[in-house]
């Protein structure tokens, strides 16, 4: 069988080319090269976070990946005529992949494979450097792992920003002879994808850091939590457990080395709060999602009432390259005390969305101009919100704040997992005060009385508000209510709600009807 | 009077007998059973109550927690609209409202032809590509209302 002169050929599995038409193109291109009598290979890779160029199709010449896009299957044909198959000029060429200025001024540590490799090919992700994180760690004591994460500075990814050696210290020194290890992967924010992308696009890379995670703990079983509505990450994730534990590098006897680690996939059921940490437990456990009082601490007493680990799937996903590459390396990027990489994600009003993975320390403006390319609609960004659903919404005075968490602490925001979302001018600051509020309304997990009524009396003001009842005095107690959301609540979802109400109230009174009154 | 219920029992057991032993063996017994079955019977509730060796209301209570655990057949078509933010600022709200005209029902609603269940849905990580929607668990990016019409009537005719 010939295939030597086989030239290769990328279209992306992930689902956000996968909506864009991924897979007719794909079949397109085999059609045409078959009527052609042309000999490819295609390979379906990850997505190389560009998503204004999804469907991204590159082909592999001599000087390197040659990219094309966004492709139709109606392209295709001509593609052909311009001679895909040797980089040839078409209007989609758009050159080579890693000289595209988006992708070429990122720094990809976390996300170093994701859109070269094939997701499911074991001997892709070994190419790339993949379990050699593992296979360092496997020749350390648990003590020894431990220190190098709490030397590379890594802060969980999630939103809480802990440090993350801290709190596997925390698994290791509690006493039990079951522990787990959780990855929160209920990716339930808004303008968040990263989680998706690496499961979809890489997902050896999050079983390789819940190994190791399970090595410094003394843990033998992890739980991957993803929710239901990302049925193409749960599919890929499963299939690629399934490689691993096949290939030695999951399950008993971990590559020979006595070892051992299981794993498996636990789908939600559309619970937003289920991405807390103590209800995604509840729920792991069978139960209804609802928050759990800490202490005590899940460390020490979590899943099953056994010591547990629980970081957040970006913070599990940097963990290879740490133990690949040493503490050092990972802790020489970023500023301050936020160390390392953040995959940026670029959503809502954007022109050029997608994935950018930078050290710590560049401006919003930076991601939402340079990256990002302004917002899709050509109007002004007039708001940025940044951390989900609970985050504050940012004006542009704020946009030169570097990303960093005290930084943007600083300023009553957070970075959060990194997910912002841009809206041009045409957005009504007081709906998505309302929102807000409404939002929370239908995903509180109802246990304590600040955030279920709290809520619902906020989305009750806030018309008020709009509709001009009494509107000063309607302000006073909006504010009044979100104090005591921030402080009575147990957790983030009624503590956090007020930020992205009180933000816009803030930095957009005239939309609430009150042009010039500065709130508190 | 409770509308009689018809789904295959035996395939609930197996379901339940398979994934009892699990560790919190609830929830992916719940997945099952709807993946089988489309909805979670009112039926079911006694046997896995039975099986797990908790109350009744114990599992009604999980059932009614999660939003993406049904009780009722949905139509034959299923539209899950975004409804969060990113989809919000690239038009989602116009969609939301478009939808619902077309299939002359609101939210958590079923046209009256039994045809479409329209739901909302809060962010399927396609946050770039908005305003997003799923058709019977397929994705579909950049839906305005023409684009929305045609899958409609896709759906219609096939």
């Amino acid at each position: 069988m010939s295939t030597q002169d086989a030239v290769t050929i990328y279209v992306p599995r992930d689902s956000t080319a996968l909506a864009l038409g991924a897979n007719e193109v794909a079949a397109a291109i085999t059609a045409e090269a078959g009527k052609r009598g042309q000999s490819i290979k295609l390979v379906r890779n990850g997505s190389r976070g560009m998503f204004w160029l999804e469907p991204l199709v590159e082909v592999a010449t001599p000087a390197g990946r040659v990219a094309y896009g966004p492709v139709t299957p109606e392209d295709v044909p001509g593609l052909f005529d311009a001679g895909l198959l040797a980089g040839g000029r078409h209007t989609l060429h758009l050159g080579l992949t890693e000289e595209i200025g988006f992708l070429k001024n990122q720094e990809r540590l976390t996300f170093a494979r994701v859109g070269i490799i094939d997701p499911l090919s074991l001997e892709d992700y070994l190419a790339y450097e993949g379990f050699v994180g593992l296979k360092n760690a496997l020749v350390k004591t648990p003590e020894a792992i431990v220190e190098q994460m709490i030397a590379s500075g890594l802060r969980g990814r999630g939103g809480a920003a802990f440090p993350t050696g801290i709190k596997w210290q925390t698994v290791l020194r509690a006493q039990s002879a079951q522990k787990y290890v959780v990855c929160n992967a209920d990716e339930g924010d808004s303008g968040t994808f990263s989680d998706r992308m690496i499961m979809e696009d890489d997902p050896f890379t999050l079983i390789e850091g819940m190994t190791i995670a399970g090595l410094a703990v003394g843990a033998t079983a992890g739980f991957i939590y993803v929710r239901s509505e990302y049925p193409h990450a749960i599919a890929t994730m499963n299939e690629a457990i399934a490689i691993a534990n096949a290939r030695g590098y999951l399950g008993d006897n971990i590559l020979g080395s006595g070892k051992s680690f299981h794993l498996e996939v636990r789908k939600g059921a559309g619970a937003y709060i289920c991405g807390e940490e103590t209800a995604m437990l509840e729920s792991l456990e069978g139960k209804r999602g609802v928050v759990r009082a800490k202490p005590p601490l899940p460390a020490l007493e979590g899943l099953f009432g056994k010591p547990t680990v629980i970081n957040n799937l970006i913070s599990l996903a940097s963990v290879p390259v740490i133990l690949a590459r040493g503490a050092e390396f990972y802790k020489n990027y970023g500023v301050g005390r936020s160390h390392g990489t953040l995959p940026f994600q670029l959503a809502g009003n954007i022109k050029q969305g997608g994935l950018v993975e930078k050290a710590f320390g560049l401006t919003l403006r930076q991601l939402l101009e340079d990256f990002g390319g302004g917002s899709a609609t050509g109007r002004p960004i007039r708001a940025v919100q940044m951390g989900g659903p609970l985050g504050a919404y940012l004006p542009p005075s704020q946009f030169d704040t570097p990303l960093d968490y005290e930084a943007f602490a600083a300023i009553g925001a957070m970075i959060g997992h990194g997910g912002l979302v841009a809206f041009d001018d045409s957005v009504d600051m007081a709906r998505q005060a309302r929102y807000a509020m409404q939002f929370c309304a239908v995903e509180s997990c109802g246990k304590c009385t600040p955030c279920r009524i709290g809520s619902t009396r906020g989305v009750e003001v806030i018309d008020k508000i709009i509709a001009n009842e009494e509107r000063a005095q309607q302000i006073h107690l909006l504010k009044s209510l979100c104090d005591t959301m921030v402080n009575g609540s147990l957790c983030a979802m009624g503590g956090m709600t007020p930020f992205p109400v009180l933000s816009a109230l803030n930095h957009f009174p005239e939309d609430f009807g009150a042009p010039g009154e500065q709130a508190a | 009077m409770k509308r009689q219920q018809v789904f295959d029992v035996a395939a609930v057991r197996d379901i339940i007998a398979q994934r009892r032993d699990m560790a919190g063996a609830m929830l992916p017994i719940l997945h099952g059973i709807q993946e089988k079955i489309g909805y979670i019977p009112a039926d079911a509730v006694p046997m896995i109550a039975g099986e797990l060796n908790v109350s009744r209301a114990e599992v009604h209570g999980v059932i009614s927690f999660y939003h993406f655990f049904r009780q009722e057949p949905a139509g034959r078509h299923v539209v899950q609209v975004c409804r969060a933010e990113a989809c919000q600022a690239r038009g989602s709200e116009a969609l939301a409202e478009h939808a619902q005209n077309v299939l002359g029902c609101g939210f958590h609603e079923t046209s009256a032809d039994g045809q479409f269940t329209l739901e909302p849905v809060y962010c399927l990580g396609q946050c770039t590509i908005g305003p997003n929607l799923t058709l019977d668990d397929e994705l579909h990016a950049r839906v305005d209302a023409d684009k929305f019409k045609r899958l409609i009537q896709a759906k219609r005719e096939a």
